[in-house]
């Protein structure tokens, strides 16, 4: 019986096509802006998800030198504030995790007839705890390899790939500006950051190593920046001022004497751009709304005119016994079909577009099947509202007065 | 003795016009057996029509009493009603009343739906009714590739689909030439001769004369009920 009606109802909508097509041009924008907002948001959340489980919890850095107002950084001097003693003592405070000072920059690996641009990171041990990044072959450098600057380093999986292809990397030397480094270890993988930057295309090395040796540093013991990493989320703020206290202190700066180095959030600002992501996806959602309003409203219009068109069908069908629950039943059906068929092509549009934005803007969407379930939940519901009216009305006809009707 | 078909007992119909209430039948009684051939005529506006829709449950009485095959039928809900439509009875219109849209054999089969009857079952019902009618090759047509009579003969079929105890047939012929009304007569015959019930309106004394019993309309009143008698030939 449904079977036989739903074979009805798509002949009804066959009938008229391009009217039918009209019809679900609303429902199509709305769906369409439904998945487009699920995927964003959606994205948006996963990307913090990825930023925060890749770059580590409960993060912020401290920058050598000041930002005034105008954001023009001056720094005492222009060289950098920090120190390793700085590092040292933040990791003493409580509430803190871990503390590494790091100096970090782009330079050229060789190994063998093999050459590769990366990024090098001069830290010490407590900077693989900060970003919760583990050895998979090999092992960390120590404390002891910072104190007596030897020349060892970790790959990343990229670097890995690209210097030394299908060799076992670990105990192999390779150059880092003239000076030979020994890999001791192999970093797990990480994957791409929030600005799609590959994390896994870096290269490791003891601090002191790298300030001697690779980076040629003037004042040693001073670093541009110090990662810190917080016990506990709710204890963010709280550590951040202490370090803020700490540091004043330790620089000597007076009362109304600007910081001579900035503290930045990294976890906040994962959060504020999901945020920003997140409004956009709120007015998608009040597009989607006002679209799927206009298209239900198209549809009951439609379905208004099918059934005073059609009114002699009703009483024809009424006459050979069909119940007024079968009438009811047929029109909400073809409304539904119609919102249904909108949907799909809806999801489609949808799908396209998100692509594209993914496509041109980088921004992260994820497409999933609950997408997809939501949109037909809420055609399933469009559908039967707006339908609900003009069945009731085409199932409550009088058959004569139906049978009647030119 | 059997219970009648039908039974009507002062059986009315009003109407609110502008003009005040107009009653179309006033107060009718009539009683039919199982296996009659009536034909029921009278002038315009006689009520002829109002009675038929009112016994083809397609309208509701204002007053008096209605048994159709034993059950009263003037106090039904309206699924009830939409059930003695489908399963009791068979109705043909005048203006054929097919859906345009659908296919022959879909349009005879479509009471079967409506009776929950399995896609399979339909197809082969409605293949042998419209075998029956002889338009068996036209099955996958659309209503407007046959002509009238044709169209009447599918109409036919459809309200024997399910079977019924009685066919109501409001001036089949009226839209018919004289030779096609012949064949549409013919095939009530046979159904009659079947042991249907056939209850059928009519201007035409030629095919009233079809029927074995004849009844008469005039102002909301049978004014005569009476046997055909058949002219010697
Ligand atoms: N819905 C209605 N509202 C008001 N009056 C009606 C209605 N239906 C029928 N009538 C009136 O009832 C009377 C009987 O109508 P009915 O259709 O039964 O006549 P009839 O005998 O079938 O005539 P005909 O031979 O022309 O078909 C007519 O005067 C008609 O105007
Ligand atoms: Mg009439």
């Amino acid at each position: 019986m449904l079977k036989a009606m739903l074979g009805e109802a798509w002949l009804a909508m066959g009938a008229n096509r391009l009217r039918a097509a009209l019809t679900m041009l609303g429902m199509v924008i709305g769906v369409g802006a439904v998945v487009i907002m699920l995927a964003i948001g959606q994205g948006a959340q996963y990307a913090v998800q990825q930023t925060i489980s890749t770059m580590g919890s409960n993060l912020f850095i401290i920058l050598s030198g000041s930002l005034t107002a105008g954001g023009v950084r001056s720094g005492a001097g222009g060289g950098p504030t920090l120190t390793v003693g700085d590092a040292n003592a933040i990791d003493e405070l409580d509430g803190v995790a871990n503390a590494a000072a790091t100096h970090q920059g782009g330079r050229q690996l060789v190994y063998g007839s093999q050459n590769w641009s990366t990024q090098v990171i001069g830290t010490t041990p407590a900077y693989l705890g900060a970003r919760a990044w583990n050895v998979v072959n090999g092992a960390a450098f120590g404390d002891s390899d910072v104190r007596s600057a030897t020349r060892v380093a970790l790959i990343g999986k990229t670097v890995a790939e690209n210097l030394f292809g299908s060799e076992d990397p670990v105990g192999k030397t390779m150059r880092i500006q003239q000076s030979p480094f020994v890999v001791v270890g192999v970093l797990g993988p990480k994957g791409q950051n929030l600005d799609g930057r590959d994390q896994d295309d870096t290269v490791i090395i003891p601090l002191s190593t790298a300030q001697r040796q690779v980076f040629g540093t003037p004042f040693l013991g001073s670093v541009r920046m110090i990662m810190v990493q917080a016990e506990s989320a709710e204890g963010m703020e709280r550590t951040m001022a202490d370090v803020t206290a700490l540091l004043r202190q330790r620089h000597r700066l007076r009362e109304g004497m600007p910081d001579d180095f900035f503290i930045r959030n990294l976890s906040a600002a994962a959060e504020s751009e999901a945020e920003t992501t997140r409004t956009m996806s709120i007015l998608l959602g009040a597009i989607a709304s006002i679209s799927l309003l206009v298209g239900g409203i198209g549809i009951m219009n439609i379905m208004l005119v099918s059934v005073t068109e059609r009114t002699r069908e009703i009483g024809i069908r009424m006459a050979i016994g069909a119940r007024q629950a079968d009438i009811l039943m047929q029109f909400l059906l073809e409304a539904i079909m119609l919102s249904f068929a909108g949907c799909l092509l809806g999801l489609v549009l949808g799908l396209g577009i998100a692509l594209g934005i993914n496509a041109v803007t980088g921004m992260v969407v994820v497409i999933s099947g609950s997408a997809a379930l939501v949109a037909f939940a809420v055609a399933a519901t469009v559908g039967i509202f707006f339908g609900w009216y003009p069945a009731r009305k085409a199932a409550r006809l009088d058959p004569i007065e139906a049978l009647r009707y030119q | 003795m059997t219970e009648p078909v039908i039974r009507v007992a002062g059986l009315g119909k009003s109407y609110a016009t502008a003009a005040g209430l107009f009653t179309a039948l006033k107060g009718v009684n009539l009683e039919v057996r199982e296996g009659e051939y009536i034909a029921i005529m009278g002038p315009s506006g006689s009520g002829k029509s109002t009675f038929m829709n009112l016994l083809g449950c397609l309208d509701t009485p204002t007053c008096g009493e209605y048994w159709l095959a034993g059950e009263n039928v003037a106090h039904l809900d309206n699924d009830s009603l939409a059930r003695l439509r489908n399963r009791t009875l068979g109705f043909v219109f005048q203006g054929f009343n097919l859906l345009s849209r659908v296919s022959l054999q879909d349009n005879v089969a479509l009471p079967l739906v409506y009776a929950g009857v399995d896609k399979e079952a339909r197809r082969a019902r409605a293949r042998l009714l419209l075998d029956k009618v002889g338009l068996g090759r036209y099955a996958e047509s659309l209503p407007n590739r046959i002509s009238g009579g044709q169209q009447q003969r599918v109409a036919i079929a459809r309200a024997l689909v399910n079977a019924p105890h009685l066919i109501l047939a409001d001036e089949p012929t009226g839209n018919l030439d004289s030779h096609t009304s012949e064949e549409i007569m013919r095939l009530f015959n046979e159904l009659n001769g079947e042991g249907i019930t056939v209850i059928l309106v009519t201007h035409e004394p030629d095919i009233a004369a079809h029927a074995k019993r004849q009844v008469r309309f005039l102002d909301g009143e049978i004014v005569s009920d009476h046997l055909t008698e058949h002219a010697p030939c």
